[in-house]
């Protein structure tokens, strides 16, 4: 399992996740990213990966559960 | 055997996300990175922004750092530019006069700022590299006053950083008389323009510039302008010289199929790749990150699976920041195009203007401050919508922005 993070402070709401992967990326009425579902099950993982990487802030981060901070 | 190659020539976004595209389409050949810089990548956009006004650092805007590429299985051949493509023996030459053998290229060579026609003496700035957006911040230390020729996205938001410096006196100067008139109609155009003076800009649109000289800048009307700076941003044009008789066809660009291929098992991406577009059956040209990107990703597919390439097919997405305005263009706008107005919960900052094509289809939209609605467009354009059904999308946003 992986898990998403996002960087509310460097968003700007681009919006590019939720065009990749609507399912996992939303944003509110601020225009800031949320985050619909944190655990990512390994089959979506390259999709969410691909989402993220369209990130134009880096505000993104797939990460393996339990590993890094 | 030994292993494919894959060589991205070019090393800013669009050549480093094809890098990381190829590895996550489980490309397990050699990737190896080129670039005639000799900087890591680097990211684009902030350069006329945060970078500029001294808030993001080289390092903030760093695409791809040594530790990463190591990770990543890419070998980064920087500051040896490629000079030639020899086809036939599927060779890369090198500015060191070697030579890099691939199964499969990537042109990602982008594009360089169109240089100044009217000379280059000291303090007249293009930005297109960091060291541009350095050598410019280091004059803008200066003060003023600052002129910029071309009010285009770049321009407009170099006036917006310069401001937000303290820079006092910045003029925007350009030849057309609503400047962004090809890509927003008229009245959105002008309050784009009106922008700029509101926040102290100066603006000179509809003169054109004759000459630039050590004081300043002279105009076909006769006026001249004091400069201690000035930037010249009048578009970009296409790094595709180094592949004039390779076999290739350049055009403004280099050609391709729907496939982005230029040839069999050559690629193009990016501000370099001129491809036929299915959605709009003629061949495209685009300058914008989010294109970039997502070209890299369809290349990056039709390496590993070429018995099932991907046409690519994006609806178009450009944003800039200007001020503390925040632009978002998607899909086709402009001029020639129907349009309605949609005011957003704040209808002085925000708005979203809506476009259809002949038959009322949704064909694109400008949005300004209003994230929410430029994501209804964008998703409708992935679709089909008519343009009723997005305005009264868009329009139930702020019914329900006001109840809370
Ligand atoms: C100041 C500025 C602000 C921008 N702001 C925005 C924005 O707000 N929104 C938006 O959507 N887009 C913006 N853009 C456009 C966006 O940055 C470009 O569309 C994007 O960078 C294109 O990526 P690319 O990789 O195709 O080309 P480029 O970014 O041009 O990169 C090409 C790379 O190839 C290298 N290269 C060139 N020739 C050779 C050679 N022969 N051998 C090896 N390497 C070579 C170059 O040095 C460069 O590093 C901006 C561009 C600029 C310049
Ligand atoms: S793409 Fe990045 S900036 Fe845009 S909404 Fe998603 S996280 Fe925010």
């Amino acid at each position: 399992m992986a898990v998403v993070k996002a960087d509310l402070q460097a968003c700007q709401g681009y919006a590019n996740c939720v065009i990749g992967a609507d399912d996992v990326f939303d944003i509110d009425d601020d225009g800031v990213v949320v985050v619909l579902k944190a655990e990512i099950p390994e089959p979506d993982r390259r999709r969410v990966e691909d989402a993220a990487r369209t990130c134009p802030v880096s505000a993104l981060v797939i990460a393996d559960d339990g590993a890094g901070e | 055997m030994s292993r494919p190659t894959t060589v991205i020539v070019g090393a800013s976004i669009g050549g480093v996300r094809a890098a990381q595209a190829l590895r996550a389409e489980g490309y397990d050949g050699e990737v190896v990175l080129v670039g005639d810089e000799t900087a890591l990548p680097y990211d684009k956009p902030p350069l006329s922004k945060a970078f500029l006004a001294g808030k993001a650092t080289a390092a903030d805007i760093t695409l791809l750092d040594e530790e990463q590429a190591a990770a990543a299985g890419v070998r980064l051949e920087l500051g040896n530019g490629a000079t030639g493509l020899d086809l036939a023996a599927r060779k890369v030459e090198l500015a060191d006069g070697s030579r890099l053998s691939f199964d499969d290229l990537v042109l990602a060579t982008g594009a360089r700022a169109r240089p100044s026609p009217w000379g280059g003496r000291s303090g007249v700035h293009v930005v297109r590299t960091a060291a541009d957006a350095l050598a410019l911040r280091e004059d803008l230390r200066r003060g003023g006053p600052l002129v910029i020729v071309g009010a285009g996205f770049v321009g407009a938001e170099i006036a917006a950083t310069a401001t937000a410096l303290g820079i006092a006196e910045v003029t925007l100067v350009d030849p057309v008389a609503v400047p962004l008139s090809r890509v927003l109609n008229p009245a959105v155009a002008e309050r784009f323009g009106a922008l700029h003076a509101e926040r102290g800009v100066t603006t000179r649109f509809g003169v054109g510039v004759t000459g630039i000289d050590s004081g300043g800048v002279r105009l076909t009307d006769g006026t001249r302008l004091d400069a201690a700076t000035v930037v010249v941003g009048i578009g970009a044009v296409p790094n595709d010289e180094w592949l004039r008789g390779s076999g290739l066809t350049i055009d403004d660009g280099v050609v391709c199929d729907r496939f982005s291929r230029a040839s069999e098992d050559v690629h193009a991406l990016g501000d370099v790749a001129r491809w036929f577009h299915p959605r709009h059956g003629r061949l495209v040209r685009a300058e914008h990150w989010t294109n970039a990107v997502e070209q890299a990703a369809c290349v990056a597919h039709n390496i590993v699976h070429p018995g099932t390439p991907r046409a690519h097919a994006p609806v178009e997405y450009v944003w800039s920041d200007q001020y503390d305005w925040k632009i978002q263009l998607a899909g086709r706008t402009g001029g020639e195009l129907a349009h309605v107005l949609v005011p957003g919960p704040d209808p002085a900052r925000a708005f979203a203007v809506l476009y259809a094509d002949r038959g009322g289809g949704f064909a694109g939209a400008v949005v300004v401050n209003w994230p929410r609605a430029s994501l209804i467009a964008r998703r409708a354009l992935a679709a089909t919508a008519a343009l009723d059904t997005v305005q009264a999308d868009i329009e139930a946003l702020t019914a329900k922005e006001e109840r809370v």
